[in-house]
């Protein structure tokens, strides 16, 4: 079966008056129908980015350069302003970080939730009396689905009047309103508490088996992606650099930086023992260096990584950008 | 580690009273009253790392500066080094700053952006006259700020061309300069990403070895208390509802607030091993909240005493503490769920 | 212990960023330009003015200006009812307006600062005694009490300044005020008062540098606006005194031959819509620039 989405060597730029700033560089996604699919990454690292460049969201001083984004079969890079936001909406759907501000405050959930399901729901009743009753319909079922108690009444509440999990939930809800084939959740739990973050990602896998959709999940936690991911893509400076099987990319790392993620993730259990976190910071994206962008702050460096390297395949369902993946990983 | 408490808390109350118009006082409104901390009583001994742990809103950073006196406190007593905070004039006030001190959680708002490098961090040192002369406070300055991991050619930049770890290297050198005893920190590393969140623990646990320093450590991160503090507080909508060494209260957890809260963090070891406590609902309003046991609106366990009766904190043996009337009935939720 | 690398960026203060925006808006820039010359005529008056500006010639009186029959290029832009060099009087007028716009400015903008900080910093007493009189000057029509003060002070430059001043102050206050309301609740204010820094301090050095830029677009602004009041006031005759050379007073001068002699009122009517419309051009320039609420 095809990939649902697959993106190949996107090239995304930033000019800024210091210099070109390379975002995305040569970056291929695939993303399985049915699937969950983890992005980890830390801030630069070109994770979100991806994703914005997926949905046609990338404006000035932005632009794609390079790459192919073939969904469905059809390379949206090629479709005009209006087809694409006939796929954005109703076949892929976003979801951002801060729930408070990428919903209108001046706008009612009800009015919100309809706008998206005038647009793309075609199965809505054409008299006006009965368009307006179903998308009420829709509306309230799409807000218990989520988990919102007393659904019919809330619609007409304003955002301000949520909390901020019931927020994440309206946002998620609003995202779902077409049944879309691919959801892209942007660190859909990072300003969220713990207790309520849970709810939200149970909330997002659950529907995920009910309505066979494909998930993305954007985010910096390991732990996220360990329990809510079939497979993870680790992406680093702008490049992915290791992608797999979610348990054995945390049972057993190609690349150091995901050993070096792993291993600065304090908890319990390492109590009293050094954490090993990975030492200095971020190449800057203006002024790349020549050789493997890990190369500064590697622990396993050597003369060989003078030389960059492609990601490569280092196991069946495997692949890593390391010349040492695959020989010789403890 | 000496079994002596540096800072004492205790029962330490903050309210925060809305401001009211004058046509509601002549209508003779009650103003209202968020209740951040209440009845809060803890002790922080000299050497160690006391966790304080709680969801947004919970009150944990309000109390951490209530005990600095930056928020006034409503009622209650803070005893540092066996003088009483609370009651001090504003001189000795600040005289006491220069030993106690706060890391901030946000590194873009903690640092006066019109200011250098070398003015932050030589503050400390020009308010309470530290330095003897002008090289001595540029060499003070010079030797914190590369003991903290930046250079001394960096000194005389501003904080916008600083990157988060390095910005909150920068606050942390500015608490650090006046040799203080005791440090608040405000989610030191929440704000950062996962490898320089490590980066910053470490430095801060290397400072405290060679400094001798005692942290109030508050975090929303239980994996983060759970590495580095020596007890730990878990708070709740202004109130310590358990609290004790780090390994009796994370590994075995007696109030169920607590143990839904050690179930909700997604562990990278063993993902889905934990049986999972699903809280419904959200944190109730400090405007308004809940009668008798706080955490009652919430809890699976909850009984018709919950809701009436207030529990009152029990000793568990061992220095744990926990405040649940369910205590002694052999449940836990992360048997039964 | 960890390695931090060199940050590459090379070091740039707020301040250079926000002149770097500055200089690449034109027209605020050639505004600025405009200004500035303005400012040199005032100092350089002496130098540059053809005649002596309180020289009455009688020969020449209400002589028009170069271009128009009867005129000659030495008067470039005629003479007024006594036979004095308008263009003259122009250049010696502009020291009047600038110095009294600059002065006025510096009083109320100081005056403003102490008050606003006092008042959103301390909060309490002090900030409902300091907003309740700016709230009362507000209500007071500006130019009729600057007229009554001056019916009431006598003339002088001193007078026209304190008249003007007196209702001035109340702009850059309730500026100053609002960003100290905003700013006092920065966490590295809070620092400020965890490391044991006195009001004192934070007020002046922590809070001060931090809302300077606002209240200097705003004064700028309003500079302009107090160039018309003192023009308004010299053309009621109730500021600077004849026979020196004021803007509003010529302005009034030429009211009564304005149909047969358009230029003794036209002129320096000119150069007050030039100079105003000139800092209020360059005012918004340096609000783009250096107010942060609107950068995007």
């Amino acid at each position: 079966m095809s990939a649902l989405l697959d993106v190949k060597g996107l090239r995304t730029v930033f000019e800024t008056r210091a210099g070109t700033v390379c975002a995305v560089d040569g970056v291929d996604v695939e993303v399985r129908r049915g699937e969950c699919l983890g992005i980890v990454g830390e801030s630069g690292s070109g994770k979100s980015v991806t994703f914005a460049s997926v949905m046609g969201l990338v404006r000035s001083p932005g632009r794609i350069d390079a790459g192919e984004i073939l969904f469905d079969g059809r390379d949206l890079r090629k479709l005009s302003q209006k087809e694409l936001r006939a796929v954005r909406g109703r076949d892929i759907a976003m979801t951002m970080q801060d729930a408070l501000t990428a919903l209108n405050p001046a706008l009612t959930v009800g009015v919100q939730l309809a706008e998206v399901l005038e647009a793309h729901d075609e199965t809505l009743p054409r008299g006006r009396r009965a368009r307006t009753r179903a998308i009420r319909e829709r509306s309230a079922e799409i807000l218990g689905l989520v988990g919102i108690p007393s659904p019919d009444s809330r619609l007409s509440q304003y955002p301000h009047e949520f909390s901020g999990g019931m927020r994440q939930r309206i946002m998620i809800a609003i995202a779902l309103a077409c049944r879309p084939k691919l959801l892209i959740a942007d660190e859909p739990t990072t300003a969220l508490d713990v207790t309520i973050q849970a709810q939200v990602l149970e909330l997002i896998s659950d529907i995920r088996a009910k309505l066979g959709m494909s998930v993305v999940l954007i985010t910096h936690d390991l732990g996220v992606v360990a329990e809510h991911c079939d497979r993870v893509m680790v992406m680093y400076a702008g490049q992915v650099v290791e992608e797999g099987p979610t348990t054995e990319v945390i049972g057993s790392p190609s690349h150091p930086y995901t050993r070096g993620l792993l291993g600065s993730i304090p908890r319990l259990a390492l109590r009293g023992q050094p954490i090993h976190p990975i030492e200095g910071q971020v190449p800057d994206l203006i002024d790349l260096p020549a050789q493997c962008r890990f190369y500064s702050r590697c622990a396993d460096r050597t003369d060989a990584c003078l030389t960059p390297i492609a990601v490569r395949q280092v196991g069946p369902h495997r692949k890593a950008r390391c010349i040492l993946a695959g020989e010789d990983t403890q | 580690m000496s079994t002596e408490p540096l800072l004492k808390v205790e029962n330490l109350t903050k309210h925060y009273v809305g401001r009211l118009s004058l046509a509601q006082r002549l209508a003779r409104e009650k103003p209202s009253v968020v209740r951040a901390v209440s009845d809060v009583s803890l002790e922080v001994r000299k050497g160690e790392i006391l966790g304080l742990i709680g969801e947004s809103g919970c009150g944990k950073s309000t109390l951490g500066r209530a005990i600095l006196r930056l928020h006034e406190p409503t009622s209650g007593r803070v005893t540092f080094d066996g003088q009483e905070v609370t009651t001090l004039d504003p001189m000795a006030l600040k005289d006491i700053r220069r030993r106690m001190q706060i890391i901030f959680q946000d590194p873009y708002a903690s640092l006066n952006p019109r200011r250098t490098v070398a003015e932050i961090v030589g503050l400390p040192l020009k308010l309470h006259d530290l330095a003897t002369s002008a090289d001595d406070l540029r060499a003070k300055v010079i030797a914190i700020i590369e003991r903290i991991g930046l250079k001394a050619n960096q000194l005389d930049r501003y904080p916008h061309q600083f990157s988060g770890g390095q910005r909150q290297r920068i606050g942390i050198a500015r608490a650090l300069i006046s040799n203080p005893d005791f440090i608040v920190c405000d989610e030191p590393v929440s704000a950062l990403d996962v490898s320089i969140q490590a980066q910053i623990i470490e430095l801060l646990l290397e400072l405290k070895r060679e400094m001798g320093l005692t942290y109030l450590f508050i975090s929303h991160d239980i994996s983060v208390i759970g590495y580095l503090a020596d007890r730990v507080a878990v708070m709740y909508l202004g109130e310590i509802v358990e609290m004790g060494p780090v390994d009796a209260v994370l590994s075995a957890p007696r109030h169920p607030y607590t143990q839904s809260l050690m179930s909700a963090v997604p562990d990278v070891d063993h993902p889905g091993h934990a049986q999972r406590v699903r809280l419904t609902g959200d944190l109730p309003s400090p405007l308004d909240p809940p009668s008798g046991c706080k955490f009652h609106t919430r809890c699976p366990l909850a009984v018709d005493r919950c809701r009436s009766e207030a529990p009152i904190s029990e000793d568990l043996g061992g220095g744990h503490r926990a405040a649940c009337h369910r205590l002694h009935e052999k449940l836990s939720l992360l048997e039964t769920a | 212990m960890t390695n931090v690398a060199e940050i590459s960026r090379p070091p740039e203060t707020i301040f250079q960023q926000n002149l770097r925006n500055f200089m690449g808006n034109r027209l605020a820039v050639a505004s600025t330009a405009v200004v500035f010359l303005f400012i040199l005529l005032a100092i350089f008056a002496p130098l540059i003015a053809p005649h002596d500006p309180n020289t009455t010639d009688l020969f020449r009186r209400l002589q028009p200006p170069a271009w128009v029959e009867g005129g000659e290029w030495s008067y470039l832009l005629g003479c007024d009812q006594l036979g004095r060099d308008i263009l003259s009087r122009i250049i010696y007028g502009a020291r009047i307006s600038i110095f009294i716009g600059a002065a006025v400015i510096l009083v109320a903008t100081t005056i403003g600062i102490i008050a606003g900080l006092s008042a959103g910093y301390l909060r309490g007493w002090v900030d409902v005694v300091i907003s309740r009189l700016v709230d009362i000057l507000l209500g007071f029509p500006y130019l009729i009490f600057a007229i009554g003060l001056m019916a009431m002070m006598g003339p002088g430059l001193i007078n026209i300044i304190l008249a003007l001043a007196y209702k001035e102050w109340v702009i850059p206050c309730r500026v100053v005020r609002g960003e100290t309301l905003a700013t006092r609740e920065q966490e590295y204010v809070e620092a400020a008062r965890a490391l044991g820094a006195s009001r004192k301090h934070i007020m002046i050095k922590e809070i001060l540098p931090n809302i300077l830029s606002p209240v200097v677009v705003v004064s700028t602004i309003r500079m302009a606006h107090v160039i018309i009041l003192e023009a308004s006031l010299s053309f009621l005759g109730l500021g600077v005194q004849p026979p020196t050379a004021s803007w509003g007073s010529m302005v009034s001068d030429g009211r009564a031959f304005i149909l047969e002699s358009w230029w003794v009122s036209t002129f320096p009517g000119l150069a007050i819509l030039l100079l105003v419309l000139a800092i209020n051009v360059a005012g918004q320039g340096l609000r783009d620039a250096f107010d942060p609420r609107f950068h995007e």
